[in-house]
């Protein structure tokens, strides 16, 4: 199915709320580029979820404007804007009355889909995100809170939206659970290539999923918004440096792998040996584990690729 | 003496058979008028109500008001304005089911899973599709309960009709000196029976409606 996914512009959104002191989101200025999830994430009180929900305007701006593909939000037909968007809550919302397959066809019913189509497209989005489609008939009681995520994932993409608001999807998901639903959804991404807002409150987790990361302080003010590596090395200010976490050093070598490293040419005596897949933390974390300093880079099969060693890895 | 008039009962009951039918046919047109306009009434306005999740303090306040108010005193306040008969019995009866259906209503759609109302919205279902796909659906058991409720209460209280020339089972109970205290005691037990029965039905439809909406494996 193809996707065309849209570019998503925050231009100088405001949002105040009327008797109350300061904004909830001021002066939001960004780009989100087609295809690409942008991470908002701050402490409470920073805004990220105002800023979420005036893009499919169940807040309604005060002031600037949020463009989809250069049109403005307010030029489009409320309904029609809300279901060319998928939507993800943390509590899910799924419709307790309805099917999981009744629950997918919500939008698809509204555009007016045919039964049969639903039925298959039903099947095809539980597979995408790993339920068997046989979950089709179920109800959301019958469902545990991973899966009914999962179901409320499928439901939003039902009608293949080219842009994804995501308000804490998985902050209501045990831990395990968690990281094995954010390496599904960022597999199944890099297959459709959406555009994503995603908000959350965990610095790990806006690292782990986000092409770009949006940092909001108290206030509603973007306090730095780039990549996520960038943001690691390179913190603007004391609050997005605390905010990342004195961590910050580690977190930045879990996003780069072996392979991305000039290799010295390989010796094979007796190093441990990582394969290039694995994240320069954990090779770091092999070293000190081993007392080394150095080790040995092998592809899938087990040949040696070439040495890596302690100062390559902290460079 | 009321254990004979009990058994008086029983006897004026299948030698009466066409009039307990034709009374009890009156008593139950009367109450599914009240109830007809009641729900009119107080469907769409608790609906509303619930749905803007506002006038929690109207929903209470004619609720209360409706159960203070003695159907009696205002059947006899009507008499002045309608005179005697139906419509007068069936306004009072009206008040009477009104505050179960309102409040019970307003509480039905006003309960409803407000996550799953805010998805649905943010989903671009209209404020009218989140009221009948959603909120509606989902709180139907609640809503039947307000209706088995005030059912019950008019279905009772149309009797007193009967003292103010409504008809119904009402009319026989009135009137001792025509049907004895047998025949006093027999539309009694029909009213009684007419009561249970509409409530038996609409516990079911209710029991239905949860299963429906709330279905487990």
């Amino acid at each position: 199915m193809p996707t065309e996914a849209a570019e998503l512009v925050f231009d100088e959104a405001t949002k105040v709320y009327p008797g109350r002191d300061g904004a909830a989101v001021d002066h939001l200025s960004l780009t989100v580029p087609a295809g690409e999830i942008c991470v908002l994430v701050g402490p409470s009180g920073g805004g990220k979820t105002t800023a979420l929900k005036l893009v499919n305007r169940l807040i309604p701006l005060t002031g600037g404007d949020i463009r989809i593909d250069g049109t403005s939000i307010l030029e489009h037909d409320l309904t029609e804007l809300r279901r060319s968007i998928g939507y993800v809550i943390q509590q899910v919302g799924l419709f307790p009355h309805m099917t999981v397959e009744g629950n997918i066809g919500t939008v698809p019913r509204l555009l007016g889909r045919p039964r049969s189509w639903i039925r298959t497209r039903s099947a095809e989005l539980l597979e995408l995100v790993g339920l068997d489609p046989s979950y089709a008939k179920r109800f959301p009681a019958q469902l545990s809170g991973g899966e009914r995520q999962r179901v409320g994932l499928a439901r939003a993409l039902a009608a293949n939206p080219p842009l994804m608001l995501m308000d804490e999807p998985f902050g209501a998901i045990d831990p395990i659970v968690r990281a094995r639903l954010q390496d599904e959804f960022l597999r199944f991404q890099s297959e459709l290539r959406k555009t994503v807002v995603f908000v959350t409150h965990d610095i790990d987790e806006a690292i782990r999923v986000g092409d770009r990361i949006a940092i909001l302080r108290e206030g509603g003010r973007l306090a730095q918004y780039d990549t996520p590596q960038r943001i690691l090395e390179h913190p603007v200010d004391d609050f997005v440096a605390e905010f990342v976490g004195r961590d910050r050093a580690l977190k930045a070598l879990a996003l780069r792998t072996l392979g991305d490293l000039e290799l010295s040419p390989a010796t094979d005596d007796g190093l441990p040996r990582l394969h290039a897949g694995a994240s320069l933390r954990d090779a770091l974390a092999l070293l000190v584990a081993e007392h080394r300093d150095a080790l040995l880079v092998v592809d899938a099969d087990g040949s040696p690729l070439g040495v890596a060693k302690r100062e390559d890895l902290l460079q | 003496m009321v254990a004979s008039a009990f058994v008086d009962a029983f006897r004026f009951m299948p030698n009466h058979v066409s009039l307990l039918l034709d009374k009890a046919g009156e008593t139950a047109e009367l109450a599914f008028a009240a109830l007809a306009i009641a729900l009119l009434v107080a469907l769409p306005l608790g609906l509303w109500l619930g749905h803007r999740h506002r006038g929690l303090l109207l929903a209470l306040g004619v609720s209360s008001l409706g159960r203070s108010l003695p159907s009696v005193a205002l059947i006899g306040l009507g008499i002045g304005i309608l005179g005697v008969g139906f419509w007068n019995n069936t306004v009072a009866l009206v008040v009477l089911a009104i505050p179960p259906i309102l409040t019970n209503t307003y509480f039905a759609v006003e309960g409803v899973d407000r996550d799953a109302v805010e998805a649905a919205r943010g989903m671009g279902l209209t404020e009218a599709q989140i009221l009948t796909r959603i909120e509606l659906p989902l709180g139907l058991p609640l809503l039947l309960a307000g209706l088995r409720i005030a059912a019950v209460f008019v279905i009772a209280t149309a009797t007193i009709a009967g003292i103010f020339g409504g008809g119904g089972l009402g009319d026989i109970m009135a009137r001792q000196i025509t049907y004895g205290l047998g025949g006093v005691f027999a539309a009694a037990l029909w009213v009684a029976g007419l009561a249970l029965l509409t409530a038996a039905a609409l516990a079911l439809a209710q029991r239905a409606a949860s299963r429906r909406m709330a279905p487990r494996t």
